[in-house]
């Protein structure tokens, strides 16, 4: 089954992208450099590297956010020139907007996109805060709301306009370690509910082993792409993947390949 | 046997001890006037240096109360109308200065120099420029007010997080849409902080101008009986001048607490 999915054209397709920036100096810093790799629909792919190596940048090309120096991001097999209508993002802080309450929070893209909030929208935010186990908290101002509890308001959002690609910048990793396990979990069955192709940046490798079809390792800067690893165990996954030998012996692989400065 | 208060609960107070926390800030000011009218009299200030509180109080007598109240209101009308003028202006002229670079380079500078000037300075230049009206009076109290308003609005428009700023762009919305739905929202607890500084120097601003050209007004009134040593009631016309600014300032705390509570902590909405 992993198989025929991979077989099918990919969602996301990053080809020899390089990106250089300049820093307040002047001088050039090159961020990225001949970084490949594609994921296939519906598949969850955890890009997984050291602070500063460029996950986010990637992260931001195939948003639109910033276009790349060199090479090319495609989705569905376009160049991204300019945001998609069908992306969705999750930011590492939730970043919602304290003068709306949950259901306005999760119903504010389309408000934000199209000036107004239909009735369906409305009823699909409903559903949508069902799916993430916050549908009491519908009229709950943010401040009331735990960290966690914020950040599925802001998954609930990022999926308001139905998405094909979820990208996940680092969301977890402002919670602390008990939320962290539980949103992991969390997403999985969001996912297994409501399945998306999903890049999902970290630098937790127990988090990538847990949640992901295959994970991209990438190097420090200049980034690139150090190993791509398939995590061959089966879904659904609970607590006790946690303690699977397969587990253990993914983590302590790719921590020996971060740890070792010129591994591949 | 007890060797120590019971935790989980606070310990009770007794009755005194919270009477005296309640009322501490009106006892401290009851014995600064006690001080002050003992102090007066002990040492036989003569009333025209330092008038005692009891004399204060009778200075307010002099005058009927529709002469105070038509004083204190011309003061209130320059005060709320260069307020309101200074907020027409700053806000656009913020969103202005955060939305480019090069507005924000080129029109930055001017406004401290503007800033810069010292109000008393200035405000006679401006009565002869524009001649003895409300005109003037408005502008003098405009310039002093319109500062704080444009530099907190800025820097509010400008700490929106930028998360937002890329959800924004994620969905494609225009300039207009981001100004309005994130960032000026986004800025209010910022403005609302620069609104409520703007009240009190408002009414210095008003003061100010009546104190180069005006012939009404608390601050006149001021002057004018400060000129024939009646200072009972030039304390009279301060006293006024300070309840109108805190009363301003209340009532925009007040605006806050209704429009955008979410500005505000908890425990003070």
């Amino acid at each position: 089954m992993r198989a025929a999915v991979l077989d099918s054209p990919p969602s996301i397709a990053i080809k020899d992208v390089g990106q250089t920036f300049q820093d307040d100096n002047g001088f050039n810093v090159v961020a990225l450099k001949d970084l490949n790799f594609d994921v296939a629909r519906h598949e969850f792919v955890a890009v997984l590297g050291p602070s500063g190596c460029g996950k986010s940048t990637v992260l931001r090309q195939i948003a639109g956010l910033l276009a790349p120096s060199h090479g090319d991001v495609s989705v569905f097999g376009k160049t991204v020139t300019e945001p998609r209508d069908d992306i969705g993002i999750v930011f590492q802080r939730p970043t919602l907007l304290p003068w709306f309450d949950v259901l306005g929070n999760v119903t504010f893209v389309a408000r934000h996109k199209y000036g107004r909030v239909t009735a369906d929208e409305i009823e699909r935010g409903r559903d949508l805060l069902k799916l993430v186990d916050l549908q009491e908290f519908e009229k709950a101002q943010i401040d009331q709301l735990s960290g966690g509890m914020q950040q599925r308001v802001a998954i609930a959002r990022s999926l308001l306009l139905d998405p094909d690609i979820l990208l996940m910048d680092e969301p977890f990793s402002a919670l602390d370690a008990l939320s962290r396990d539980e949103m992991s979990f969390e997403l999985l069955r969001i996912w297994s509910e409501s399945p998306k192709t999903v890049l999902f940046i970290t630098h937790s490798i127990p988090e990538a082993v847990l949640l992901a079809d295959r994970i991209i390792v990438m190097t420090p800067r200049p980034g690139s792409v150090r190993e791509i690893l398939t995590v061959d165990i089966p879904r659904p996954r609970s607590m006790q993947t946690l303690s699977d030998p397969r587990f253990s012996a993914l983590t302590n692989h790719i921590r020996s390949q971060l740890f070792t400065r010129h591994a591949g | 046997m007890r060797d120590k208060a019971p935790t989980g609960a606070p310990a009770p107070q007794n009755a005194l001890q919270r009477l005296g926390y309640r009322y501490a800030p009106l006892l401290t000011f009851l014995g600064v006037l006690a001080v002050w009218e003992i102090g007066c009299r002990v040492f036989d200030v003569p009333t025209f240096l330092l008038p005692p509180p009891s004399l204060i109080y009778a200075a307010f007598h002099e005058q009927t109360v529709q002469i105070w109240l038509g004083h204190a209101w011309a003061t209130i009308r320059v005060a709320l109308i260069g307020y309101v003028v200074a907020i027409a202006v700053s806000i656009p002229l913020a969103i202005a200065l955060a939305s480019s670079k090069l507005l924000s380079r080129s029109l930055y500078p001017l406004i401290i120099i503007v800033h810069s000037m010292p109000i008393v300075a200035i405000a006679p230049i401006i009565v002869v420029t524009l001649g003895a009206s409300d005109l003037p009076r408005v502008v003098i109290t405009f310039l002093i007010t319109f500062f704080p308003i444009v530099v907190t609005t800025t820097a509010g428009l400008l700490a929106t997080p930028p998360e937002l700023v890329e959800l924004s762009r994620s969905l494609r919305a225009d300039w207009t849409r981001q100004m309005f739905h994130i960032r000026l929202p986004y800025a209010l607890p910022h403005i609302f902080s620069a609104l409520k500084i703007s009240t009190t120097l408002s009414v210095v601003g008003a003061v100010v101008a009546e104190f180069v050209a005006a012939e009404k007004g608390l601050g006149y009134m001021i002057q004018f009986t400060t000129s024939f040593f009646k200072i009972g009631q030039s304390f009279v016309a301060l006293v006024m001048l300070v309840m109108i600014s805190l009363a301003f300032f209340q009532l925009i705390g007040l605006v806050q607490r209704l429009l955008v509570p979410w500005s505000l902590p908890r425990s003070e909405r």
